[in-house]
């Protein structure tokens, strides 16, 4: 189903130096943004969470430029930004927003394959491309080409946005909250696909959420942002998990903390007591979270279960107590989660 | 009088050629005064989009125009342009603004942000969203004030009969026939007259539905995923 993409361009690494950005009109410091500094490697999905207002919307415009600095640098694959032509700029950095922003006078196609279009493309290879990236979010070319966005539901629309971002194979993307507009059910089937695309593209990505589970899920790295466009901690979702930097930290990741750190890891990660020939004790495909994977045992109220191999045969026993200890390993002082 | 029937076909049939004439005189006439009405008011229209605070000041004009009598201005223009084309014009250009502006100032304004702001982000140039994106958005509702404009428009040409047998298309019929108590003429006039405006306007309902495919089938909303 999945196409090939041809000519993969290579990621582009990205870095935030001493980035600030100020409104003269100061009814609040709404979107503004303060001596934010962090770096992305090449092919990394780097998560911008924080609060409303907090400036991690303005941060992602100011990388294609759409929000000029006031002061700092922003530099792609070792240039700054600012010393690009912007247009050149803006067509090498795919754009995706949580409205989609499909034009609504063109076929889904031609929406996937307007930059094409603007760059001059002949019709034929545009078409192909429209189509091969069709196939890649999962959407059928010949049924949907044709169609109008407004003929498309919620989850057809972003998939035809990431398409079209995707079109001019940018070395870095831009995601502004873009799934937070479908219901939480297509949210969940979009961001998977996405994460299985990224294995494929491996392009980079700064994504830009409010929701700090979604930033878990979908971040190789986090930046939290707090009120004032300050970076409160950067780093993995685990690191920032385990060892939240502030109160403020603390507080946004949550209470639960313990537990969100428990969808990073799977039952593969754990070492297994030898399965107990027993029957009716819940069991667990590979790839389960280990949250899920307590969530199941604490419902059936029991202290194990069987986790199987890919043939579905018993491969080792999952233990509550295994579970817990897997929290607790990498945590100096094993103090209780907050 | 009395025994008259209400239309004498064999008039109409004997003036078949001058008929034909005049509705030609009369399309030109309103096509002048659209096409011209047209122009000027997407400059006033991309005047109040630029600057916003124009825009109450050009619509409170284009409301006072309209509310000047034709006869009144045909009387002003008299003696300055004469008994021509230009002096039946004037008004009748004059007419459309209120007609126009509000419906392309509405269609620019109706395109949704989000829009632009993914033209901005993938890297169209000023140029290039204008015409790639905010012009072909405002179609419907400009195409909405030419087939106000027109429809008004076409009645209007009528009254440009008072400046003289050579103008006024179909008004003509109706003038003449009024001094002469010929119904037939009146008729003729009146319901040629009437009949132009729907014409243009279903034509104009067609050209969009040409320009516009995409927000015909808005309706045929489907829906899975």
């Amino acid at each position: 189903m999945t196409a090939p993409v041809a000519g993969r361009a290579r990621a582009a690494s990205l870095e935030f130096r001493g980035v600030t950005k100020r409104y003269a009109n100061t009814e609040g410091a709404r979107g503004a943004v303060n001596d934010l500094s962090f770096e992305v490697p090449a092919g990394a999905i780097c998560v911008l969470v924080g609060p409303s207002g907090c400036g991690k919307t303005t941060s992602l415009k100011m990388v294609n430029r759409l929000i000029e600095p006031t002061s700092g640098e922003i530099i792609l694959d070792g240039a700054n930004v600012m010393t690009e032509e912007v247009t050149a700029l803006r067509r090498r950095i795919g754009y995706v927003i949580q409205q989609v922003g499909l034009f609504p006078h063109l076929t889904v196609g031609r929406n996937v394959a307007v930059i094409p279009a603007l760059v001059g493309w002949d019709e034929t290879r545009q078409r192909a491309r429209a189509d091969e990236l069709l196939s890649l979010v999962g959407l059928d070319p010949a049924q949907y080409r044709g169609r109008y966005p407004a003929q498309l539901s919620g989850g057809e629309r972003q998939r035809v946005g990431v398409a079209r971002a995707l079109a001019a194979d940018p070395p870095l993307m831009l995601m502004d909250e873009p799934f937070a507009a479908v219901d939480p059910i297509v949210r969940e089937r979009l961001q998977d696909e996405f994460l299985r695309l990224q294995r494929e593209l491996a392009k980079t990505i700064l994504f830009v959420t409010h929701d700090i589970d979604e930033a878990i899920k979908m971040g190789d790295l986090i930046a939290v942002m707090e009120e004032g466009g300050r970076l409160a901690q950067f780093g993995p979702p685990d690191q920032i998990l385990a060892h939240p930097a502030s109160d403020f930290v603390a507080r946004f990741v949550g209470a639960d903390r313990g537990l969100k750190r428990l969808s990073l890891v799977t039952i593969g990660d754990l070492e297994l007591e030898p399965a107990p020939d027993r029957a009716g004790l819940p069991t667990f495909v590979p790839g389960t979270k280990l949250r899920d994977a307590l969530s199941v045992l604490l419902v059936a109220d029991a202290r194990g279960g069987i986790a199987l191999d890919e043939a579905g045969r018993p491969r080792g026993f999952v233990t509550v107590d295994a579970i817990a200890s897997a929290l607790a390993e990498d945590r100096p002082g094993r103090n209780l989660p907050a | 009088m009395s025994g008259e029937p209400l239309v004498r076909w064999d008039w109409l049939f004997a003036h078949l050629g001058p008929i034909a004439d005049r509705m030609g005189q009369h399309l030109y006439l309103a096509g002048i005064a659209v096409g011209f009405g047209f122009a000027i008011s997407f400059a006033l229209a991309a005047l109040s989009i630029r600057r916003r605070r124009v825009y109450p000041f050009v619509t409170l004009l284009a409301t006072a125009a309209y509310t000047i009598p034709s006869f009144a201005l045909f009387a002003a223009l008299v003696p300055v342009t004469g008994l021509t084309v230009l002096t039946a014009e004037i008004p009748l250009i004059l007419y459309t603004f209120v007609l126009f502006v509000p419906n392309i100032v509405a269609g620019f304004d109706g395109v949704p942000w989000d829009v632009l702001d993914a033209a901005d982000g993938m890297g169209f140039t000023r140029g290039q969203r204008w015409w790639r994106v905010e012009l072909p958005l405002a179609v419907p509702l400009v195409v909405a004030g030419v087939r106000l404009a027109s429809v008004s428009t076409i009645g209007l040409v009528t009254v440009s009969a008072i400046l003289g047998d050579s103008l006024g298309g179909l008004g003509y019929y109706i003038l003449d026939g009024y001094h002469r108590h010929f119904t037939t003429e009146i008729l003729v006039g009146g319901v040629l007259s009437i009949g132009l405006a729907l014409v243009a306007d279903l034509g104009f309902v067609l050209l969009q539905r040409f320009l516009t495919p995409w927000a015909a089938r808005r309706t045929e909303k489907v829906r899975w995923t």
